[in-house]
């Protein structure tokens, strides 16, 4: 490979034709004949370039960027085939010549070490004993000992070593945790061993200033049990929620050791910074010992070699042959802000005089070098550049070294900065709000029984109730999901026992998910990876502030480097660690069904078509709507995704790819076996044949983000990693003809792309993969149709939405200026909320022929918002048709069965016979009435259409335009109701009926009877009355006090009996705060107060009268409460009470006894129509059954006979009563 | 109407093991003047709920149940007009109106030939008229209006009050010109959880925007509020969002902590409400 690069240097191949040769396989007629001759003798070699060429500059930089995260490479230094590919050559076999660094299976032993090397302790020597072993099947063991595997996941990293110093180029995982492996710069050991370079850029875990500002992790994408933590307090945060390696250090722990090793900086910097700062004396701002040299144009050395690697570097990012644009940008930035040379052993950083042009030097031999180096690379990536956010290009403006080694760049970034659009905006508080509950969905209608109803009533509150808890706890240290919630979740979950009872709560799961994670307002950042940078806006020597800060973020960094490995940040921890915990295997299946299904709703919504040419274009408000709808429709899909990658592929998931090729062979035999949960192959193909890649891909990495090892090696997979390799390969940036994707699209994709490229579980060498297969994969896409990549849907703002990485390269460039000046250099990630409406479902198409194209070719040429808006009239009205038939044809219907049963009811008495068969009846005769709806349903939609299509459109519609639309729309709305009523009206009228005959039979019940008919209160009544609590209060105080016990004081004035009953008869009239138990206990009570009035058995308060009430006074109360009796109690009121043995029986206890007011009460009673006189002489008959004493027993006969004698004058009857109790003594005239 | 948690320990304290009868609510009124009577007595009630549930347990042994029928016996024995049963109660500290079921569903096993449905005692308690021994009848009716803790009366006032307040919410809305849907209409549409009233325009209430109201005609203390918590308003701020709950005798001050969550506490209708049109003073 280096060959290439020296024929490239000895100037005998173009740039242009190297970069040819490498991107296509054929030669190009535009080829010279001798440079084509020099690479065909190379061909074999021809795919191995960009993987050595990236590893060569990474190497050359290693001395240079100490400090910085790692750049991964994730480019096999040779283009073997996949892991496992029947037929393929031996993994590694190609010899340790042109690889040195074989793809390498890690084996778990490696794995588990990992950790242990995080930890710290100074596990590899700089040296030959920090090679690593290759354990692949038929690799070579390389590694001597003492390796370190970062990546138990199967990330490997691999390089190839330069042919000059093979020895010495070693490519290791960095291990940035580990500061004793890495140290910063500043804190190198002189010494011919420690100035070793190690091979590649990778080194330190923290540079000065980029340790304030974010816990480092790695550069790629960690393993993914090791990700990093967003809730630094919570020991288990990886994706899998489970089987963390013990290694994987909590957040907090890694901030213990960067203070440890800040403080040993601190101690060792006099003497190193006098030792390596040879370019003037560090600014007096300058934090840490990190000063960095300022860099020169003037000595730069070998800058024409510079230049040209430069053109061949820029070149391949161009034309996509790297795997990760961003990743690459973020290498060269390091360049940039590069700080100082290393120095090493003897020699190595001289230039060899003999051959300055050759390889065998040093490509980077000063940071001049190295600035020279990513200024020019730049230059080329100005276009991506300036897509940037404002953040970004301002910093970069404002570099003083880009400024020095090109002013002609650094102003076009300022004017592109300039005219960059400022899309700040901070992230609003999350807003946690329920799913609501919806009657359509959510009723009793919905479910199988009463107990499956109530099972989900219970359900969605203890979902809720560990949702809160989570949100209050899950912060808290210690604090552990399955230990805390995981075995009520479990509870839950078993109570889902039917069917349906899941795709219920699975509904509630996933509009909760979507309600709490999709919109960028809702959780922030945190959902979308982001967290504001906080540290670096302190400032980057507020360390002390540092730990107390991290206690209060709730995710203090959830991005971790240009790569960061999927996590789930922020609420949907809560969705993970649910699932986990619930472990239910239907809960799941019904999920990955939900999922599926929305993913495919929403794939295929109908987004904006606009006519490009269509003039307002951008500034068009109804662009902004465009823009957001997508936006929210993207990001909603990226989610679901997510989840159902997550799901979809839990049972497989393990941290480390099968340790054997075996084991590995009859995995994948198995697996393929396996339909996928969703056919995503078809959907990526549906996506690109209609042009809404732009749509379908970046949920597509979503999905296969979250994929095991194993699925990248199964065909059906490996299918769609081939087209998707292709397609990045296609986006080709800086092509911009008729038909190609817009930029920002482009972008996103490659972004997307980039990051799956570099995930864990997909392996590296996928990315070279043979040509043949790319060139043998072409989409063939409907060409004449202007998909939606063609729109510019994506805005910068999604974009770091979608891939919060990007702005890994400000935080570079912000911790240079941090580094440098001491200024803070950080700011808050902008988040635009976007409006959380519902995704409606796609609105149904008419299918009518012709009808149909022409309404389809008259949209074409309207603005979308004219479509968007007839099929939102045409689904609302339509649906509005169905609720009005309900409300007026189907009730109608209803009243109509009711009073066809009331009618059966009076015909075959009081049962009314089977009310299932009654239903058959009553529905056989209405049912038929629904085909009215149709005709209904039809006038409606004509007459309600037009006019909300006319008041939704612009006033300046053409008057043909608005009626076209006005039609379409009656025309849709017409065809969603008459679709819907002419399928389910039946069903609806019977589901109604059923209702009403039920409730109608139970109204025949006894209780129904007792309620009678009832009056309002009178209309001038202003509800002023005595409230019925009050009153039952107060003559149950009355009563107890009759009753007793009572202390000697106590006792009722007969004023305030009187006033109590004048209060009874005001409520009684005012019926507003009446209800039927009160009535009654009031009745009850009633009746009871006239058998204590009557037995005398009322104390009465003060002096003057020594026993009880006077007759005069209890009569008048009678009076009352009679003519409350008759004419205010509606309820019953249980007279016959009055003649109970228990109430007459309080007159035995009376000495002597008084007849005279039963006697009356009596007589008045019939009188006014309360009792009959049998009823009474039925009660008084049954009361000489009772047992009293003989005397009672006499005078209760004779009461009876007297009642009984003279029952048509009730005058002189109450004389003769008086008569007989003469006899008795005691008689008292009435007044 | 609020009370500090301080103030209501105060309140509390005075309420261990005292009886629930008129003379005792009389005596609190005596000892805390500046509470309403409401306020008190719902406070009494719910801290004798409280006692009662701790302790009902041991009064429905078998041996307990046996002892209290003897005591009866003997009691009403001796002399049938006094209130043995209602003294009895008082004596062993159980609520009157809980100890006259005990009574009686002993002597009907003794007296019937099958054992009582809890019906049948039920019904006799509401009109101890159908007791068959006129004694016990009288006994049972002088514990039952004795009881202003427990019984059918009390059951019925406090269900009257519930409905009162209700009633009082619903013009108070009327008034304001909030449209709402109330319990009946929402279960009528099939809601599996109603608060009172649902607004069908959500207000804010003193800067908290609220979804529903629910009215309470008690004081909320922490136990009750506890339980509503959970069987109830987190039900609703799960269904339909934040909302206010009018705890009418008053609550504890601290209780109300979960107004950033969305459950807002006040003891009267509030006057602070932000329409989305308008303001209303």
């Amino acid at each position: 490979m280096a060959a290439v690069l020296e024929s490239l240097l000895r100037e005998e191949v173009s740039v242009a034709a190297a970069v040819r040769w490498i991107a296509r396989s054929a030669q190009s007629s535009e080829d010279d004949p001798g440079e084509a001759a020099a690479l065909s003798s190379l061909r074999p070699l021809r795919k191995e370039f960009v993987p050595f060429l990236l590893n060569f500059l990474r190497e050359q930089s290693s001395r240079v960027l100490p400090q910085g995260p790692p750049t991964p490479a994730k480019a096999p230094g040779s283009s073997a085939a996949l892991p496992g590919r029947p037929g393929g050559p031996p993994r590694g076999g190609r010899g340790a010549r042109s690889q040195l660094f074989p793809p390498t299976e890690s084996s778990s032993a490696a794995a588990a070490e990992a950790p242990s090397a995080r930890r710290g302790g100074r596990r590899r020597g700089p040296g030959p004993g920090r090679e690593r072993g290759g354990r692949g099947p038929g690799g070579l063991e390389e590694g001597v000992g003492g390796e370190s595997q970062l990546w138990p996941g199967g990330r490997r990293s691999r390089g190839s070593g330069s042919p000059g110093s093979p020895s010495l180029v070693r490519s290791d995982p960095p291990n940035l945790s580990n500061l004793e492996e890495f140290p910063p710069v500043g804190s190198v050991p002189p010494g011919p061993a420690g100035t070793k370079p190690s091979r590649r850029i990778n080194p330190t875990p923290v540079s000065e200033e980029r340790s304030l500002s974010k816990p480092k992790t790695c550069f790629t994408s960690p393993p993914i049990n090791c990700v990093p933590s967003s809730q630094p307090s919570v020991p288990d945060t990886s994706p899998w929620g489970h089987g963390l390696p013990p290694g994987c250090r909590s957040l907090q722990e890694e901030r213990e050791m960067l203070r440890k090793e800040r403080s040993k900086q601190l101690q060792q910097s006099p003497s190193t910074t006098c030792a390596t700062s040879e370019l003037g004396p560090p600014l007096p701002s300058w934090t840490g010992n990190l000063t960095a040299e300022s860099a020169d144009p003037a000595r730069v050395s070998s800058r024409q070699r510079l230049e040209l690697i430069a053109l061949v570097y820029s070149s391949c990012i161009a034309e996509n042959l790297v795997p990760n644009l961003f990743l690459e940008l973020f290498f060269v930035l390091q360049l940039l802000t590069a700080r100082r040379m290393v120095a090493t052993k003897d020699g190595d950083l001289e230039p060899s005089p003999g051959a300055p042009d050759s390889l065998e030097s040093p490509l980077f031999q000063s940071v001049h070098d190295c600035v020279f180096f990513a200024v020019q690379v730049l230059e080329h990536q100005f276009q991506v550049l300036s897509y940037l956010d404002k953040g970004t290009l301002k910093l970069l403006a404002e570099n003083e070294r880009l400024l020095c080694f090109s002013p002609a760049l650094q102003g076009r970034l300022r004017a592109a900065y300039e005219g960059s659009v400022a899309k700040v905006s901070l992230a609003m508080p999350p807003s946690a709000q329920a799913v609501s509950f919806q009657p359509e969905t959510d009723n009793r209608a919905n479910f199988s029984s009463d107990r499956a109803f109530h099972t989900f009533k219970k359900q969605r509150d203890v979902f809720f109730e560990v949702l809160r808890e989570w949100e209050d706890r899950h912060e808290e240290p210690g604090w552990d999901f399955e230990k805390g919630l995981g075995s009520r979740i479990r509870a839950m979950m078993g109570q889902l026992s039917a069917a349906c009872s899941h795709s219920h709560f699975v509904r509630l799961f996933q509009k909760q998910l979507l309600q709490m994670c999709q919109s960028p307002g809702g959780t922030g950042g945190t959902v979308l990876g982001e967290a504001p940078d906080v540290l670096s806006m302190l400032g980057a020597d507020k360390l002390g502030r540092l730990r107390r800060l991290q206690e209060r973020l709730v995710a203090p960094q959830s991005s971790g480097g240009p790569c960061p490995p999927p996590t789930f940040p922020g609420c949907q921890g809560f969705f993970r660690d649910f699932i986990l915990s619930a472990s239910s295997f239907q809960f799941n299946q019904h999920l990955m069904d939900s999922l599926s299904l929305k993913i495919r709703e929403l794939n295929s919504l109908a987004l904006p078509q606009p006519e490009p040419s269509d003039e307002d274009g951008e500034s068009d408000v109804d662009w902004q709507g465009e823009r957001r709808q997508f936006a929210m429709v993207l990001l909603s899909l990226r989610l679901l995704a997510k989840f159902l990658g997550f799901v979809a592929f839990l049972p497989y998931r393990g941290p480390e790819p099968p340790p054997t090729r075996e084991l590995q062979d009859s995995i994948l035999a198995l697996r393929s076996q396996v339909p996928p949960a969703l056919d995503v192959r078809a959907l990526l193909q549906q996506g690109l044949r209609a042009r809404r890649a732009v749509l379908t891909v970046p949920w597509l990495v979503e999905f296969l983000s979250l994929a095991d090892h194993i699925v990248p090696l199964l065909d059906y997979y490996r299918s769609i990693f081939t087209v998707l390799l292709h397609l990045h390969r296609s986006l080709v940036l800086s092509k911009e003809s008729e038909g190609e994707m817009c930029f920002l699209n482009k972008l996103l994709l490659l972004a997307v792309l980039g990051w799956l490229f570099q995930i864990p579980t997909v392996p590296e060498d996928l990315f070279f993969l043979e040509e043949g297969q790319l060139d043998a994969l072409e989409v063939d896409t409907v060409a004449s149709e202007l998909g939606l990549d063609g729109m510019p849907v994506v805005d910068q703002h999604l974009l770091y939405t979608c891939c919060p990485y990007i702005g890994e390269l400000r935080k570079l460039l912000a911790s240079w200026v941090s580094g440098s000046s001491g200024r803070s250099g950080g700011f808050v990630r902008k988040i635009t909320p976007t409006t959380t409406t519902g995704l409606g479902a796609q609105p149904p198409r008419t299918s009518q022929g012709l009808q149909a194209q022409l309404a389809q070719a008259f949209f074409h040429n309207q603005p979308p918002s004219l479509r968007r808006t007839v099929e939102f009239v045409a689904e609302r009205i339509g649906s509005n048709c169905v609720k009005h038939i309900k409300a007026t044809l189907v009730a109608d219907l209803v009243s109509q069965a009711e009073s066809l049963l009331q009618e059966q009811l009076v015909t075959q008495g009081q049962d009314g016979g089977d009310p299932a068969q009654l239903l058959e009846i009553l529905c056989s005769q209405l049912c038929p009435h629904g085909a009215q709806a149709l005709t209904q349903g039809r006038e409606f939609c004509q007459k309600k259409s037009p006019g909300a299509v006319r008041a939704l459109l612009p006033e300046e519609t053409p008057a043909a335009v608005l009626s076209s639309a006005e039609n379409i729309a009656v025309g849709l709305a017409t065809e969603k109701a008459c679709t819907w009523l002419s399928a389910n009206i039946t069903a609806l009228i019977r589901r109604e009926v059923k209702a009403a005959v039920s409730r109608t039979l139970r109204a025949q019940g006894p209780e129904a009877a007792a309620r009678g008919e009832r009056r309002g209160c009178s209309r001038a009544c202003e509800h002023h009355a005595p409230l019925p609590s009050h009153l039952i209060s107060e003559i149950k105080d009355v009563l107890s006090l009759a009753v007793g016990p009572r202390d000697p004081e106590e006792g009722v004035s007969p004023d305030h009996l009187e006033q109590l009953l004048g209060q009874l008869g005001q409520t009684l009239q005012c019926r507003q705060f009446l209800c039927p138990p009160a009535e009654q206990h009031l009745a009850k009570c009633s009746v009871d107060l006239a058998s204590l009035l009557v037995a005398d058995h009322i104390p009465v308060l003060g002096p003057p009268s020594p026993r009880g009430l006077e007759r005069g006074q209890a009569r008048r109360l009678l009076h009352v409460l009679l003519s409350l009796w008759k004419d205010d109690f509606q309820v019953p009121v249980p007279l016959q009470l009055l003649l109970s043995p228990r109430n007459v029986g309080l007159l035995a206890d009376t000495r002597p006894r008084e007849w005279d007011l039963l006697l009356f009460l009596l007589r008045e009673l019939v009188e006014k129509g309360l009792m009959g006189r049998t009823e009474i002489e039925d009660c008084l008959g049954s009361l000489r059954d009772a047992q009293w004493p003989k005397d009672f027993s006499e005078e209760l006969a004779t009461l009876f006979h007297l009642f009984l004698a003279e029952p048509h004058r009730p005058e002189p009857q109450l004389r003769a009563c008086e008569l007989v109790q003469t006899n008795r003594g005691t008689v008292l005239a009435q007044s | 109407m609020i009370l500090t948690k301080a103030q209501y320990d105060e309140i509390a304290q005075c309420l261990v093991s005292v009886p629930p009868t008129r003379q005792s609510l009389r005596k609190l009124k005596q000892r805390f003047p500046s509470q309403s009577q409401a306020t008190l007595l719902s406070i009494f009630s719910q801290e004798y709920q409280k006692h009662i549930k701790r302790t009902h347990a041991k009064h429905h042994t078998s041996e307990a149940i046996e002892s209290y029928y003897q005591r009866y016996l003997n009691g009403v024995g001796r002399n049938g007009a006094a209130p043995v049963l209602l003294e009895l109660a008082n004596e062993v500290d159980y609520a009157p109106s809980l100890m006259a079921p005990v009574i009686l569903e002993r002597f009907l096993q003794e007296h019937e030939e099958t054992p009582p449905s809890k019906s049948v005692i039920n019904s006799m308690l509401r009109d101890p008229s159908q007791i068959p021994d006129g004694v016990l009848a009288n006994q049972v009716y002088q514990c039952i209006v004795n009881d202003c803790c427990y019984g059918p009366l009390v059951d019925c006032i406090k269900h009257a009050i519930g409905h009162e307040h209700e009633v009082l919410l619903r013009d108070m809305l009327l008034e304001k010109n909030l449209s709402f849907l109330d319990e009946d209409q929402l279960r009528a549409k099939g809601y599996d959880k109603t608060p009172d009233f649902i607004l069908q325009v959500p207000v804010a209430v003193e800067g908290h925007i609220i979804h529903w109201i629910e009215s309470k005609a008690s004081f909320g203390d922490e136990c009750s509020h506890q339980a509503y918590l959970h069987d109830q308003f987190w039900s609703y701020w799960n269904r339909f969002g934040p909302g206010l709950v009018i705890y009418w005798y008053g609550f504890i001050q601290e209780l109300d902590c979960n107004r950033e969550r969305g459950i807002l506490l006040k003891a009267c209708f509030p006057t602070d409400i932000v329409t989305l049109c308008h303001s209303v003073a």
